[in-house]
């Protein structure tokens, strides 16, 4: 029941919310904007005047860039794929009726509490340190070499499309860091998943069971398309939020052995080379990748939700 | 070929037994419907029989061999589920494909059998959409063609109509009727309605709290059910049940006689009474009648034109020789 006089009156009483909420958004964004045409040096001479596209052409030439485009997307795609195969299993296992349920299912979902700096230093120096680390004890008892979990070598692919081929490097520190951060968001992926699970009406798998259709083609035909939604709404989320960790790398290898992502490029330009210009820049490019991908998604998401 | 035999079947829920040893034979071609009051065991017996539960204790033989400890799939039967349990993410044909793939038929030979299905059931028509798209009707039939295409022994239907509204339910009743007539296949029916039963089944299998009450035609039923229960369960509106003093001149515990079994007379009745309730159907009228001077109260179906409304006097006039008397234990007498 829509009067003019309740539409204008829920239009001021939303304005508040509106306005802060723009305000929140807009103002850091119109910042951004403005400093990335600045020559802005804090340490050598402050604020210098405009700098045109400078700033922008810099970004993008620098040796540092492409790569850490690269490495983004290594890790972005490779805690995606690890979170939704292995949270579809753990969402099955955990919707089998076993003894101590509750209990269970708060320890998975653990991980997701701890905070992402403490979670890194946790895996840093109590599993992955050379020396003292569990996983080094562990190489030790059976007789081998300790791995160099975040400096180590890597593995080094070649990886055929059918318009071109191209050598992917990862490094350890890469392979390192997709673990830690794939332990983090392995439970919510579990927990969107097993909701997803549980909401699948019984009677469809008994009626493919009577069809006489095996246990794994029932996973096939039944369970994974009615998980769809819900996994393309797990990778809507969790690439948003993927695209920006920041503390996993800054507490583990600082950007080293080529674990330097996006988001990390801008806060060595802002920080450690103190030129708030060309990292303004860096954030304005971040702000289309992050916009393209998310309008890709939302547009597979929006077919998954006929 | 569709003979289902149960021998001495159990089930247990943990401690709690809720189908004690029971057997029963349905022979092939049979429409056999299971009927009784909601928990009563029903649905379980049904899923026992596709293998949807293990059995505790007994036997299940299907056509002569053991299948007690065969996987549904391979006991070649078919069942339609009351919430259709159609796949949502597969068109009408692939979800009336799915079980022929699942056997690794060939392509040809399952178009072929899907489009029989699709004929037989009207539902060329949308073939190509989602169930999503499709109406509670349209719903039910691809549920039932999934079951054809398998061409099985038995048929298998939990409460298959409940979810469909009035009207529809009576026009799906009669085409399920001529389906089995048309497939003449075993189906077994399950349903808490004695209206489907009564108009559906060859046989009926009255079902309370796990246990078989009684086991014959719809019109054996109405005529000699064995006991109360059967009694009151089958016929609508229920039979009226007269216990006490009325029925100790009958020399039995409780005596019965149906609504339609009971006549207006002017004056001089055995019973006489005033209207409670009047329901006007048209062809008949529903009279509920209080101070008879019984316990209970009484319920009469009179022709159409019967022009008594709420508070006036009636007589009434059982008819002697459809009495059904039952002793102290609930069952029938004579």
């Amino acid at each position: 029941m829509a009067t003019k006089a309740s539409r204008s009156a829920a239009r001021l009483m939303m304005a508040p919310a509106v306005i802060l909420l723009l305000g929140w958004m807009l103002v850091p964004l119109i910042m951004t904007l403005w400093f990335s045409f600045r020559v802005y040096l804090p340490l050598r001479g402050g604020d210098q005047g405009w700098a045109g596209f400078d700033n922008y052409t810099r970004f993008v030439s620098s040796s540092a860039f492409w790569p850490s485009i690269q490495t983004t997307l290594v890790i972005v795609l490779g805690v995606l794929a690890i979170t939704v195969i292995f949270g579809t299993l753990i969402a099955l296992l955990l919707d089998q009726p076993i003894w101590g349920q509750g209990i269970v299912r708060i320890l998975v979902i653990a991980p997701f509490f701890v905070m992402p700096t403490v979670s890194a230093l946790v895996w840093k120096n109590m599993f992955m340190d050379p020396i003292n680390g569990l996983f080094s004890h562990i190489s030790r008892f059976f007789g081998a070499e300790p791995v160099n979990w975040l400096s180590g070598r890597g593995i080094d692919w070649t990886i055929n499309l059918y318009f071109t081929s191209f050598d992917l490097e990862v490094t350890m520190g890469v392979f390192s860091i997709i673990m830690i951060v794939s332990w983090q968001w392995l439970p919510f992926a579990a927990l969107i998943l097993l909701t997803a699970v549980q909401s699948l009406d019984s009677e469809q798998l008994e009626a493919a069971e009577m069809d006489g259709a095996p246990v794994h083609k029932r996973f096939w035909y039944i369970i994974l398309p009615h998980l769809g939604r819900a996994i393309t709404i797990v990778i809507l989320i969790q690439t948003i939020f993927l695209l920006s960790i920041f503390a996993e790398i800054f507490v583990t290898t600082g950007g080293a052995f080529d674990t330097r992502t996006l988001s990390y490029l801008i806060f060595q330009r802002v920080l450690e080379s103190q030129n708030i210009g060309l990292g303004s820049a860096g954030g304005v490019y971040a702000i289309i990748l992050a916009n393209i991908i998310a309008i890709f998604l939302m547009r597979i998401v929006g077919k998954n939700l006929d | 070929m569709g003979q289902i035999q149960l021998k001495q079947v159990t089930k247990s829920f943990g401690d709690v037994q809720v189908i004690p040893p029971l057997d029963l034979t349905i022979q092939d071609g049979e429409f056999t419907v299971f009927v009784g009051p909601s928990g009563c065991g029903k649905s379980t017996l049904l899923r026992l029989i596709a293998g949807l539960e293990d059995i505790t204790t007994g036997h299940i033989e299907i056509d002569g061999t053991d299948a007690t400890d065969l996987v549904p799939a391979k006991r070649g039967l078919a069942m339609v589920f009351q919430s259709y349990a159609l796949y949502p993410h597969m068109s009408v044909r692939k979800n009336i494909a799915f079980p022929l793939r699942m056997a690794k038929m060939d392509q040809a030979q399952i178009d072929k059998r899907v489009d029989a299905a699709a004929a037989v059931l009207n539902l060329a028509d949308y073939i190509d959409r989602k169930p999503g798209q499709l109406s509670g009707g349209q719903r039910q039939r691809v549920a039932i063609g999934r079951a054809i295409v398998r061409e099985p022994s038995a048929f298998l239907f939990d409460e298959p109509l409940s979810n469909l509204d009035a009207a529809l339910r009576v026009g799906m009743r009669m085409e399920i009727s001529e389906l089995h007539k048309k497939l003449d296949t075993t189906m077994i029916y399950v349903t808490h309605d004695q209206v489907e039963a009564m108009t559906m089944a060859d046989k009926i299998v009255v079902l309370q709290a796990g246990v078989i009450e009684q086991v014959g035609s719809p019109l054996e039923l109405y005529r000699t059910p064995r006991n109360t229960f059967v009694a009151g369960f089958i016929g609508s509106p229920k039979m009226n049940l007269i216990s006490g003093e009325e029925a100790a001149k009958h020399d039995a515990a409780t005596i019965g006689v149906r609504p339609e079994h009971i006549d207006v007379v002017e004056s001089g009745g055995t019973w006489t009474g005033t209207v409670g309730v009047a329901e006007h159907l048209g062809s008949d009228t529903f009279f509920h009648i209080h101070n008879t001077g019984l316990a209970e109260t009484l319920t009469v179906r009179a022709i159409g034109d019967v022009n008594l409304t709420h508070g006036d006097a009636i007589h009434l006039n059982p008819r002697m020789d459809e009495l059904h008397k039952f002793d102290a234990q609930g069952l029938r007498i004579g």
